[in-house]
């Protein structure tokens, strides 16, 4: 089943979506601005993502974009600029999710409980069917009644994931959810978040500091510098993909190379 | 106690018995020797009565009814003392948590409030309540709100401020980003309170009526200082600690059952 094209140019990575999508929100920033005392942490973005488009956002640390995200999610008040969803502005509503570097599960709440702080009012009455049901995708139905205390870093992250995903998100934020983790659980995390991404067609921002990763998951590629876009890179690579594939490794090395002049 | 533990497991279940009773060897050594320097009369019975005799005198007592009268007295006092106190501490500690405008408001008051030791209001209550119930009542309240509210507030603030975050991201209203985010995350705190506060209740509670009452355990052993009733006065102290150990044991419990997630109270 092919999609209507989207109308931004560089969303022809989202070709192969399987059905029963709920789709994505498109997102429009315009004239972004956030200062933080002295720190100008955002001076002017516009970014405009289509629905469903998976983007990466790399840059080093404290070029602002953690603000970028948290301005999205309506967790800090631009202090210029607007946002957009679907062409409304400010209406974000439970279509969005997020995702930290930190799992922020309640550790008073066992795993199943967990995952049911994020079902929408709407599906209450449903909740722990929705949640098994989500914890058995990210393969931790055994550990529902567990205390998070007891499970592995990997395995909250998990549970996070589940807890995002259980009200079928629309649009979901993710400030670098990989980057406390060993490297093969990073593997199969990324697995697990491009296989519900491809089924439920959501639009994703991952920020993330492996430009490998970047380039392996996104459509898209920002290169955020200063609290500036500096680049906007298309990765028109086919879904699966080939780690370490000839066109990807190019695309990586370009955006390596960009980061490092920026180091000057 | 987890190096304990584990040794204790090591050792293998062949000592567990002896293991269990080693701790009271030492009390029950005591008793038995209290007992026998008391019937060879090396103390005289006004100094230290046997714990024989201890027993009687309970046993008497509560044939006519006056210990139970008295226990009861006192454990109203000490119960309706605490939940005035506590309550009014746990609803500020609460809002001044909750609330920069509240805290703002109150905290400084309070804070120059707590420097007054509670006991050494003692006289003045007397001169406001007489020696009426109320007195009692307004010093046990007095003494256990400060442990309540200073262990709430710090508790409110002391929530993970990550969590929170999460709990508005995901849509929480207030009363829910409350109840399954931020008293849960002040609880282990506020426990903290409840504990200390329990000590400090029972503690005013005996000075108060040891100097101001005509009925209660406190009057029960002033009464029987003056008729030299050694036995009397020893039973009063005895079951002072038996209801401040039952009071620590209930909070314990209650401690145990809300907090089971924490690592502290797991695998136990
Ligand atoms: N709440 C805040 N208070 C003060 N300064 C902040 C705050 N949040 C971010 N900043 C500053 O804004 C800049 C961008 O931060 P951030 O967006 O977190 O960067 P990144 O996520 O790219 O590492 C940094 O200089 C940071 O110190
Ligand atoms: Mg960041």
């Amino acid at each position: 089943m092919q999609e209507a094209p989207p109308v931004h140019p560089m969303a022809d990575g989202i070709a192969n979506r399987t059905s029963g999508t709920v789709g994505g929100t498109a997102l429009s920033l315009r004239g972004l601005q956030k200062r933080f005392g002295e720190t100008q942490a955002m001076r002017g973005v516009d970014l405009d993502i289509p629905s469903g488009q998976f983007v990466a956002v790399v840059g080093r640390s404290g070029s602002g974009k953690s603000t970028m995200l948290r301005l999205i999610a309506g967790l800090e008040v631009p202090d210029a600029g607007t946002i957009a969803f679907d062409g409304v502005r400010g209406e974000r509503g439970g279509d969005l999710r997020m995702m930290f570097q930190e799992p922020r599960l309640l550790p008073w709440a066992r795993v199943l409980a967990n995952v049911e702080v994020g079902i929408r009012d709407a599906d209450k009455l449903r909740a722990g069917a929705l949640a098994g049901e989500v914890l058995r995708e990210v393969g931790l139905e055994s550990k529902q009644n567990e205390w998070p205390a007891a499970l592995s870093g990997g395995q909250r992250q998990r549970v996070a994931l589940a807890r995002a995903l259980v009200s079928r998100p629309r649009l979901l934020l993710l400030d670098e959810p990989l980057g406390a983790l060993d490297a093969l659980t990073r593997l199969s995390m990324q697995v697990l978040l491009t296989q519900a991404w491809s089924r439920l067609g959501f639009t994703a921002i991952l920020v993330t500091h492996d430009v490998t990763e970047a380039v392996a998951l996104a459509d898209r590629v920002l290169i955020i510098e200063d609290g500036r876009i500096v680049q906007d890179v298309a990765v028109r690579e086919a879904r699966p993909r080939t780690r370490g594939s000839p066109t990807l490794a190019t695309i990586e090395n370009s955006i390596l190379e960009e980061l490092l002049t920026e180091e000057i | 106690m987890t190096a304990v533990s584990t040794v204790r497991k090591a050792r293998g279940s062949r000592l567990r018995v002896g293991d269990n009773l080693v701790p009271w060897l030492l009390p029950l050594l005591i008793l038995g020797g209290w007992q026998i320097a008391a019937m060879v009369g090396l103390f005289p019975a006004r100094m230290l009565p046997a714990p024989t005799s201890i027993v009687a005198a309970g046993y008497r007592l509560l044939g006519t009814g006056e210990l139970q009268q008295n226990i009861w007295v006192s454990f109203w006092r000490a119960a309706v003392g605490f939940l005035i106190g506590g309550g009014i501490g746990f609803a500020l500690g609460l809002a001044n948590g909750l609330s920069n405008l509240s805290a703002r408001m109150t905290d400084t008051t309070l804070q120059m409030i707590r420097n007054i030791p509670h006991l050494a209001l003692i006289p003045l209550v007397i001169l406001w309540f007489g020696i009426d119930e109320a007195a009692k009542l307004f010093l046990v309240a007095f003494g256990v709100f400060f442990p309540i509210y200073l262990n709430t507030f710090h508790g409110v603030r002391g929530v993970d401020p990550q969590l929170v975050e999460m709990g508005r991201i995901y849509g929480m209203n207030p009363a829910r980003l409350f109840w399954r985010v931020i008293f849960p995350g002040a609880l282990p705190s506020i426990f903290v309170g409840l504990r200390f506060a329990l000590g400090i209740m029972w503690l005013t509670l005996i000075v108060a009526e040891t100097i101001a009452a005509s009925s209660g355990l406190g009057y029960m052993a002033m009464q029987a200082r003056e008729f030299m009733r050694t036995d009397v006065v020893m039973l009063s102290i005895l079951i002072y600690a038996l209801l401040g150990k039952l009071a620590d044991l209930c909070a314990g419990l209650l401690e145990r059952l809300t907090l089971s997630w924490h690592p502290a109270f797991q695998g136990g």
